[in-house]
């Protein structure tokens, strides 16, 4: 780090982080990364356990935000025995979202949420449309991030403005040092959740320590291509068929990119009735799908998966950033990679994207 | 020559003749392959069999046809294509099947289970096989890992160790390490009872995503776009994120792959969450083994045992029920 003003500053032993974990948990609900058969997932702290940290999550800590599926309405049709030839429906709002917190978040989620924001708080419609589900829970979540020390062979991180143990997007950094873990809180959200007793005020000596580590951690990182010119790399690419039939050769079109990836943000709507009452469903989409695209008329815009995966690469490295100040709507956090079947990586489309346009 | 060295000649001898052989490459992590797609010679100098070669080709072997396609197989792979030649989803004579004899495939989930905490797998540098043992490069040093710790359970009771009805082999065929499939691994889970076998699927599946990576990854999976999870006309199941919704795909997928799963294992490997759905599946294959002495992708010769019709099974005496 660290880009930002460092708000406050506590240490906490390890021996205390449990009591402090529960401590957080009274009114709110804390996520820790926790192992959960043979993967470690954020999941609701549970008094007695410790977060995992020896192995770096598989899904993102988007569905926080962002949930998988969120009820955004209840209805039921009503009828009037009295009035035969009226109809009513009766709404019922979904509860209020209540108070989060994320520890141990890597930093490529914490700015993953940079992709959610700017479109959720209504960009396309000069902020008319604002997506209160989305900012609610925006509002409500505080997020502590921890330092990673080394690079897993999929993290780009640096390749798309980040950095091992950047504080962008959180609210506080946690750094291991021996015998505990330094908190650096840079927003006052942060700050707040560090007013705890279980908390010791930190030293000079330890924010050293911190920051070497965070040195360390970012010359561990192989060097980082330019990816300037990427969005009208891939944008001259887009009626190139045989690069894009190449590239998606071994993708399976499942969702498994999109859906641990800390920036896709594509939902569907539907209402899930039975009988006279449901619900009105938001689920998270994915463009790997070929019913993403199925329009009612029947036809499909992107039949196969080249168009489709071209327009997952496309829209991360490309669209997005052309509206959106040169921002790529990646984090690097390689979780598409590494957890693809069949190995697809988006590194590699890029940089093969780069250098066909080059090419030409 | 090596296997892998062998096989590159014979890629570019089929190359010609096919507009392609599917195969595998270096992946992006050392212990893990990615397919590869040979369309030149030069291509196949990118080849890359043996322990990391995980990936089962043969699912890409439906968006090929109607034209030729060489494909190289380990012994289930070659199941799979067996499969998909008996249920005509793909024809004899487009695929040129190249096959060699297989060692056994890594498990890269055990792999995490042995390093026990010692780093991410993913944070593992480089790897190499040293006799029985599998060398780590990882930031903390070296680790070496016995390879029976961490081979694909399907390798361990694998009976076709050598692709069946390949139109080239290379090399000296293998004998299976065992010789039946007992299902131990089935048998121990139903030993369990009703109420403790739907808690482990409850708790298995709340951590499902719904992408849907185990049914793609699926050689046998036919259904694609007009999938039971997705179509909304009709509407089978919610896109709800509960566990009974999630339950009643796999109970669909595995239903619906009974007597056609070979057990290649993908589906599982496929999924980001680690959900052991291949054990409903084997539930399945017991079953139809017994019922219509049947193994799918081997016993090819007829049609599948629930894609015909018998007035009466020999194993089925509906008459005296």
């Amino acid at each position: 780090m660290s880009e930002q003003k460092i708000v406050s500053r506590k240490f906490i032993s390890l021996g205390y982080l449990p009591a402090w974990l529960e401590e957080l948990a009274l009114g709110r609900t804390v996520y820790v990364p926790r192992q959960e058969g043979r993967t470690v997932l954020y999941r609701p702290f549970v008094p007695g356990d410790l977060p995992e940290f020896s192995r770096r999550p598989a899904e993102s800590a988007k569905h926080v935000l962002f949930p998988r599926s969120e009820g955004l309405f209840s209805f039921c049709r009503k009828g009037d025995p009295g009035a035969p030839d009226t109809r009513g429906l009766l709404l019922s709002e979904s509860a209020e979202p209540g108070q989060a917190v994320i520890f141990g978040a890597l930093s490529c989620d914490a700015r993953g949420f940079f992709a959610f924001d700017p479109v959720y708080d209504g960009c396309g419609t000069k902020g008319i449309a604002k997506d209160v589900y989305y900012l609610k829970r925006r509002e409500n979540t505080a997020l502590i991030v921890k330092a990673c020390k080394t690079p897993l062979s999929t993290c780009f991180c640096h390749w798309t403005g980040g950095g091992p143990a950047s504080a962008q997007g959180a609210d506080a950094l946690a750094t291991d040092l021996d015998g505990g873990i330094l908190l650096q809180a840079v927003t006052k959200k942060g700050a707040a959740l560090l007013e705890s007793a279980k908390l010791s005020p930190a030293t000079d000596d330890q924010e050293a320590s911190a920051r070497a580590a965070h040195e360390a951690a970012v010359k561990a990182m192989p060097s980082s291509p330019s990816l300037d010119g990427a969005p009208e790399a891939l944008l001259g690419l887009f009626d190139n068929k045989a690069f894009w039939h190449a590239q998606s050769a071994g993708c399976l079109s499942c969702g498994a990119c999109t859906y641990l990836c800390p920036t896709c943000y594509c939902f569907n709507l539907t209402d899930e009735s039975n009988g006279i009452a449901g619900t009105r469903l938001r689920t998270w989409d994915t463009c790997m799908s070929a019913l993403f695209t199925m329009e009612a008329s029947g036809h499909n815009p992107r039949r196969d998966k080249a168009a489709r995966l071209k327009n997952r690469v496309g829209h991360k490295f490309s669209y997005y950033p052309r509206i959106h100040d040169g921002r790529f709507s990646c984090c690097g956090c390689g979780r598409c990679i590494r957890s693809c079947p069949s190995s697809v990586d988006i590194r590699q489309i890029v940089l093969n994207a780069l250098k066909e346009n080059a090419d030409v | 020559m090596s296997i892998q060295e062998e096989l590159q000649a014979v890629i570019k001898e089929a190359l010609p003749d096919v507009s392609c052989v599917i195969g595998w490459r270096e992946g992006p992590e050392p212990l893990r392959a990615a397919p590869l797609f040979v369309r030149t010679p030069a291509d196949a100098d990118a080849f890359r069999s043996g322990y990391f070669a995980v990936n089962n080709p043969a699912v890409f072997l439906p968006e090929y046809k109607g034209g030729k396609v060489g494909v190289v197989v380990k012994g289930c792979d070659a199941r799979s294509v067996g499969q998909l030649l008996a249920e005509g989803l793909i024809r004899r004579e487009e695929v040129k099947v190249i096959g060699f004899p297989c060692n056994g495939v890594i498990d890269v989930d055990k792999v995490a289970v042995a390093l026990a905490g010692a780093c991410d797998p993913g944070e593992i540098q480089a790897a190499r096989e040293e006799g029985d043992e599998l060398v780590l490069t990882t930031p903390s040093g070296e680790i070496r890992l016995r390879k029976t710790a961490v081979t694909a359970d399907k390798c361990g009771r694998c009976l076709f160790p050598n692709a069946l009805d390949a139109d080239v082999f290379v090399g000296d065929t293998l004998e299976p390490a065992v010789s039946a499939d007992d299902y131990a691994d089935v048998a121990a889970f139903e030993a369990l009872s009703l109420e403790k076998r739907m808690d482990f699927w409850e708790q298995e599946m709340s951590r499902c995503v719904r992408c849907y990576a185990c049914r793609n990854a699926c050689p046998m999976c036919v259904c694609r776009e007009h999938c039971v999870a997705l179509s909304r006309d009709p509407r089978w199941l919610t896109q709800s994120d509960g566990v009974r919704d999630k339950m009643f795909f796999q109970i669909i997928h595995a239903s619906h792959l009974a007597g056609r799963c070979t057990g290649c294992g993908e589906c599982q490997r496929a999924c980001p969450a680690r959900i052991p759905v291949l054990l409903l599946k084997r539930a399945l294959s017991r079953r139809v083994e017994d019922l219509f002495a049947y193994r799918a992708g081997v016993d090819v010769a007829g049609p599948p045992p629930l894609l015909s019709f018998a007035l009466e099974e020999p194993k089925i005496k509906e008459r005296d029920w």
